[in-house]
């Protein structure tokens, strides 16, 4: 009987090795049906072979192409055998909505979509009234998971409201934080619900036309897009006629090209329409004046793919996940030096230990925790004496800290508290979209200005303060505006690693 | 299979006309335009501003002024392997600044090899990460990372 075996295609497991994999399966002459599927997150299992036994997907892992001749002949009784896949704590654990089908199904195969529940979402769309899914998307809760945490309800009903005669849905996909992935995972690996999300988005709002701005740091995410995009065009999921519903909705990847800056949303429309992407004034908001001027939704990846999962279930199954005023589940990126990295979604409200600990498992050294930095680069830098912290909007808000996107970097005792801060001031020079001084020379300033405290000049960590200060105070946007986070939290979370400064700098500013 | 090394053509006006003129039509055509050409040629040539500007009638400094505030557009021709290391902060926790730094000075008399900094790969669990001639690895060190070069 042909076995089926399941081997990831996702960049991270390929940048384990999983084509080799692949190929040595291929190579075996072995009675198999090989299926590419995107990743289930267990990252530092990659590259994880899965083998249909008994009805069950068995997984095994990290698999190089010479363990694969020893796992097809000794099935469960290899010692890379993981025991069935669904099991494994740190999947069983976890509550999957937006990532139930990741590693699961072929990515690019639209009738596996199907089978696993999909276009389920937009079928109910298309029979309601616009209104009614807007009003939908509110009840449930959902906040926007590009990092500001706005409603996305809210965003969708100023667009519906707005009369013009072409709309946009616009897909910021540029996922530039550092220590993040879930966007790229989702891409990767189920991207019809992506698709699904942006149609329903249209459907909504009155929007035909949509753009993925996808940054060019993920050619495999643009290429299965690519593909996923033509199949869904090509069995009626786009194009004049959605699901036979007479309305119109079609859409396209574009291209980013390294700037950070260009995940900002009207940075990003400047971008897509051929500019520099310098940040606008706001407002006009994107929802009245977005792209080309015109109305337009935008939204991170993860905002639209938990759209479907709310279409299909229904509001009150999605906001029943969740705590206080952060409803549903956010998918942690847990990176960096750490033992078990991966994607972990889960109802908001998991504490830091449980994330580093329980899932991570320490550090990949073996070096004890010293620090993690959470939510990219603009997020805080967190000592274990605060590892008790529930990941929500509003109490990392009131610890100083943000949740942005979701991402989790663990560094161990060998990190160098005074070069983070520093690297932060040096990564806002050499992003910055210049439209600010503050932040195009501050940001300068203050990396010459942590040289200076690196080099033992305890007074200049004042001088680094005041430039926090003005940089927060005067940046139009994020960038400028949130570099004094991880700049700030590192010294006054980590004072030993200023030992230079003056005597209780840090205490005077943290009362 | 072996992957194919990127090979560039070198630049030609003419080509360089074509391909702005098939997408031109595009709504906001300019960064397609300059994947296309950077795609072919491996860098953006001073010579494509004008041809461009004329294609999309807009003004030369608009053109260039694009072109320049954006990372990934190359004004000069990269050698045979780009190599683009992670230098964001999930890969610093696992030693991406000492594997930057030996791999730019070890290929620093290599005209062959071109290496840039890139901030996250999306392969922050299996740090340090880079994209070597677009195939992105994982968990690399100095030594793999010219290893895998040398291979291709
Ligand atoms: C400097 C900067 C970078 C940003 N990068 C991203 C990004 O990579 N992806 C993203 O979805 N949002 C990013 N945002 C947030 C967007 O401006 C915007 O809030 C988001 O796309 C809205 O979508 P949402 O409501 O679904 O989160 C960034 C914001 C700033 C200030
Ligand atoms: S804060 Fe920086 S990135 Fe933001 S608008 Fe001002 S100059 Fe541009
Ligand atoms: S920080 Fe290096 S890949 Fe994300």
């Amino acid at each position: 009987m042909t076995t089926k075996i399941y081997v990831p295609c996702d960049a991270a497991s390929l940048s384990m090795g999983a084509e080799a994999v692949a190929d040595a399966i291929r190579e075996s002459g072995a009675d198999v049906a090989v299926t590419r599927t995107g990743t289930r997150g267990l990252l530092w299992l990659e590259p994880l072979l899965e083998i249909e036994i008994s009805g069950r997907r068995v997984g095994f892992g990290p698999v190089t192409p010479d363990d694969v001749p020893g796992i097809l002949t000794r099935g469960e009784a290899h010692p890379l055998c993981l025991g069935p896949v669904e099991d494994i704590p740190y999947l069983k654990s976890q509550q999957r909505l937006t990532f139930q089908r990741c590693g699961v199904i072929d990515p690019v195969s639209l009738d596996d979509y199907k089978a696993h529940g999909g276009l389920k979402g937009l079928t109910h769309a298309v029979a309601m009234a616009p209104q009614a899914i807007v009003e939908e998307v509110t009840e449930s809760g959902l906040r926007g998971r590009g990092g500001a945490g706005f409603p996305t309800g809210i965003k969708w009903n100023t667009v519906l409201k707005a009369k013009a005669p072409q709309k946009y849905i616009v897909c910021n996909a540029d996922e530039g934080d550092s220590g993040t992935f879930a966007d790229r995972i989702l891409m990767e690996g189920d991207p019809f619900l992506l698709i699904e999300g942006m149609a329903i988005a249209g459907r909504a709002v009155g929007a035909t036309r949509g753009y993925i701005y996808l940054r060019s740091e993920y050619p495999h995410a643009f290429r299965t897009l690519s593909r996923a995009i033509e199949t869904a065009r090509a069995a009626g999921v786009l194009g004049d006629d959605v699901l036979g519903s007479g309305v119109a909705f079609d859409m396209e990847v574009r291209l980013g090209a390294g700037a950070y800056i260009c995940g900002e949303e009207t940075s990003l429309l400047e971008s897509l329409e051929g500019r520099r992407g310098q940040v606008r004034f706001k407002p006009p908001l994107p929802a009245v004046e977005g792209l080309f001027n015109k109305p337009t939704v935008i939204n991170n990846v993860l905002s639209l793919a938990a759209v479907p999962t709310i279409l299909a279930e229904g509001a009150a199954y999605y906001r029943d996940f969740g705590t206080g005023r952060s409803r549903g589940t956010l998918p942690i990126q847990l990176g960096g030096n750490v033992k078990r990295g991966g994607l972990i979604e889960r109802a908001f409200g998991l504490s830091l230990r449980e994330i580093v600990e329980d899932y991570g498992g320490g550090t990949l050294t073996g070096q004890p925790v010293h620090a993690v930095q959470v939510g990219g680069p603009l997020g805080a830098y967190w000592p274990t004496a605060l590892f008790d912290t529930p990941l929500d909007y509003e109490a990392f808000a009131a610890r100083g800290g943000m949740v942005g996107h979701g991402g989790v970097v663990v560094f161990d005792d060998t990190v160098d508290m005074a070069q983070q801060a520093r690297f932060a001031f040096e990564f806002c020079a050499i992003e910055s979209c210049g439209k600010c001084t503050p932040c195009r020379i501050g940001s300068t300033r203050g990396a010459e200005t942590m040289d200076r405290v690196i080099a033992g000049d305890g007074e200049a960590v004042n001088l680094v303060r005041d430039l926090c200060g003005v940089m927060q105070d005067g940046s139009l946007c994020a960038l400028g505006g949130l570099t004094h986070m991880p700049v700030l939290s590192a010294l006054d979370n980590f004072p030993d690693h200023f030992p230079n400064q003056f005597p209780g700098a840090a205490r005077d500013a943290a009362e | 299979m072996k992957p194919q090394a990127p090979r560039f053509d070198a630049f030609d006006a003419d080509a360089c006309r074509e391909i702005a003129q098939d997408l031109a039509n595009h709504e906001g055509p300019l960064l397609p335009i300059l994947h296309a050409l950077q795609d072919r040629f491996g860098y953006i040539d001073q010579a494509a501003l004008p041809v461009i500007a004329d294609v999309l009638n807009l003004s030369r400094a608009e053109v260039h002024g694009v072109v320049t505030f954006y990372h990934d557009f190359r004004s000069r021709p990269p050698g045979r392997h780009v190599v683009k290391i992670c230098r964001a902060e999930a890969c610093q926790a696992l030693g991406a600044q000492k594997l930057f730094d030996e791999v730019a000075a070890a290929s620093a008399e290599n005209g062959a090899v071109t290496v840039e900094a890139v901030y996250c790969l999306g392969n922050c669990a299996l740090s340090p990460a880079a994209l070597i001639d677009g195939d992105l690895h994982g968990r690399l060190d100095t030594t793999r990372t010219l290893d895998l070069v040398a291979g291709r």
